[in-house]
């Protein structure tokens, strides 16, 4: 009896705290949705601001985004693929690569400010790129690499080493195996963890501040070496740093949902990728 | 040990081997000389070092971390641990098939094409021919001709050893490591792959481990008994089952132990 009281005790908590999530989450989502949805309209997401953003659209501030992600996918991506691809296959399991693994993965806990900070310090000071895409890019791409290194050692290492030596014993060199017969079956892996990371830092204030994101900047950058707008530094302006922040409510909430929109549709890039992957290579 | 008969055609030589795994030693001083085209069987007790012993002759043990070896491998000649050799060369003239069948999750077309391509067979219809001639040795053309794109994954325990068979001998090796092949087989299809390594040894010198004393007394023409890492006795088959010299072979023939 008491066995089955508390049985249900315990299933009923874990379902409060499983609804109260949701509900949570819902209420977010409907809030933004509910309010951010009216002010969404073809001029919202094409025209320039004016006035310091509290009028016109967000259009830079999406492109600007975009850019960032583009730049932080292209550096990210063969560096962290690269270096998982050579701490899982070819490095020797020592103390030094345990090191060098547990680094990666402490990384992966620095708070974004740090590497806001970082970024300023080495590529925006130091490598006098100045405040810039490029800066921006490699730091967010700094950001997300623990990410994309950890999920694409865990999407290698869930192929079989009979695998490998399958195809080593047919007389193929390791890079052979590895890009015909581990690569192809842990691509879905890859790309949905580094999906989810790029899709995390895209919606990151502290990496850009200091790194590229522009305060107001109504025009489109040219080179790589411009700054740019980003939404949610854009976001953060309009919330904290307007003198009327009242007042331009229902572009933060506009702003928000756009962000949001591009966040949960890299995500949901992410979800399609891997499912395709999973039916095309299962074993 | 087996005479002078075939001094002339040994497929494999192999002098004063030496194995370690970081300070263990799995094979000691081991010295033997296996005959080109016929069947030599490696049997012992589990852990005597049999698959150790197969996977030095193509140097698949050069992928475990921390092993050492001494001594001498000469496959056609070439000293295979030679600095000069080339894995890739040994690997395709010294084909191997694991305990557990290892088929790619690719299609069964793919799969015994899998070697040939990555070796430079780029024509399709030479593809094909290479996978119908090693699909037909291994026995299997007439069961999956019909779904050569189908996943391999589809195939049951045996045919799926028969592809690696087949894709094994799609890149034309000289000699077969055959561990254990039939060990995680039903008894019929075990029949079957046991029939295809009688047909097999006409054209390839084959090597396999194996647990059943019938099937090495019956398939093989020599027999090499292997125990705590020793080669205790090496004879033709028939002398070896019948008159062992050893009472350690004799044991473990009679069932003893093992
Ligand atoms: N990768 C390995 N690392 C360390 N020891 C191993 C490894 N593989 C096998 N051994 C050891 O080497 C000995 C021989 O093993 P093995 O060659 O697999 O024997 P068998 O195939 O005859 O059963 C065993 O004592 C086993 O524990
Ligand atoms: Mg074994």
């Amino acid at each position: 009896m008491t066995h089955n009281l508390t049985e249900k005790l315990v299933i009923s908590g874990l379902r409060f705290a499983t609804y109260a999530i949701v509900i949570v989450i819902g209420y977010i989502l409907f809030d933004i949705i509910w309010h951010g949805l009216p002010v969404l309209d073809w001029r919202f997401l094409t025209e320039m601001p004016r006035r310091g953003g509290a009028e016109g659209g967000i259009f830079p501030a999406i492109v600007g985004t975009i850019y960032l992600i583009a730049g932080t996918i292209i550096i990210a991506l063969p560096f962290g693929v690269g270096s998982a691809i050579y701490l899982s296959e070819y490095a020797s399991r020592n103390r030094l690569t345990e090191t060098i693994r547990l680094a990666i993965i402490t990384l992966a806990g620095v708070p974004s400010i740090v590497f806001g900070l970082f970024g300023l310090g080495l590529f925006v000071l130091y490598f006098n790129f100045g405040p810039s895409i490029l800066a921006g890019s490699i730091t967010l791409a700094c950001m997300v690499l623990p990410t994309i290194i950890v999920t694409s050692e865990e999407a290698l290492r869930a192929v079989p080493k009979s695998f490998r030596e399958g195809s080593l014993a047919l007389g193929t060199t390791k890079w052979q195996a590895i890009r015909t017969n581990v690569l192809p079956y842990s691509f879905g892996g890859i790309i949905t963890g580094a999906i989810l990371g790029i899709g995390r830092a895209a919606g990151e204030t502290a990496p850009i501040l200091l790194t590229v994101a522009a305060f107001f900047l109504p025009r489109l950058p040219k080179s790589i070496f411009d700054q740019v707008m980003a939404l949610p530094y854009h976001l953060y302006i309009l919330a904290t740093q307007h003198p009327d922040t009242s007042k331009v409510l229902p572009l933060q909430y506009g702003t928000a949902l756009v962000l949001l929109i591009l966040v949960l549709g890299l995500s949901l890039g992410a979800i399609i990728t891997r499912s395709h992957f999973r039916r095309k290579y299962r074993w | 040990m087996v005479g002078q008969e075939f001094s002339n055609n040994r497929a494999i030589e192999v002098n004063s081997l030496n194995f370690y795994y970081g300070d263990s030693q799995a094979l000691f001083d081991i010295n033997i000389a296996i005959p080109r085209k016929m069947v030599t069987a490696l049997i012992g007790p589990s852990g005597c070092g049999k698959s150790t012993f197969l996977r030095t002759l193509n140097r698949m043990n050069d992928i475990i971390d921390d092993v050492r070896l001494d001594g001498r491998i000469m496959v056609d000649g070439d000293d295979i641990y030679d600095s000069k050799m080339n894995i890739v060369t040994l690997r395709k003239k010294v084909g191997m098939v694991f305990q557990k069948s290892n088929p790619f999750p690719k299609s069964i077309f793919d799969n015994v094409a899998y070697g040939p391509r990555i070796h430079g067979t780029k024509s399709n219809s030479q593809l094909a021919e290479i996978v119908e001639k090693s699909l037909e040795r291994s026995g299997l053309w007439e069961e999956v001709k019909d779904r050569l794109d189908d996943s391999a994954l589809g195939l049951s325990g045996g045919q799926q050893q028969r592809l690696c068979i087949a894709r094994a001998l799609a890149v034309q090796p000289e000699i077969l490591l055959m561990d254990e092949p039939a060990s995680a087989l039903d008894p019929r299809s075990t029949t079957k792959v046991e029939d295809l390594i009688g047909e097999l040894k006409k054209d390839y010198t084959i090597i396999i481990v194996t647990h059943n004393m019938q099937q090495a007394a019956r398939d093989s023409d020599h027999t090499a008994f292997f125990y705590e890492g020793r080669l205790v006795e090496y004879d033709e088959t028939s002398n070896l089952f019948t008159n062992p010299k050893e009472k350690q072979t004799e044991d473990y023939i009679t069932g003893r132990f093992g």
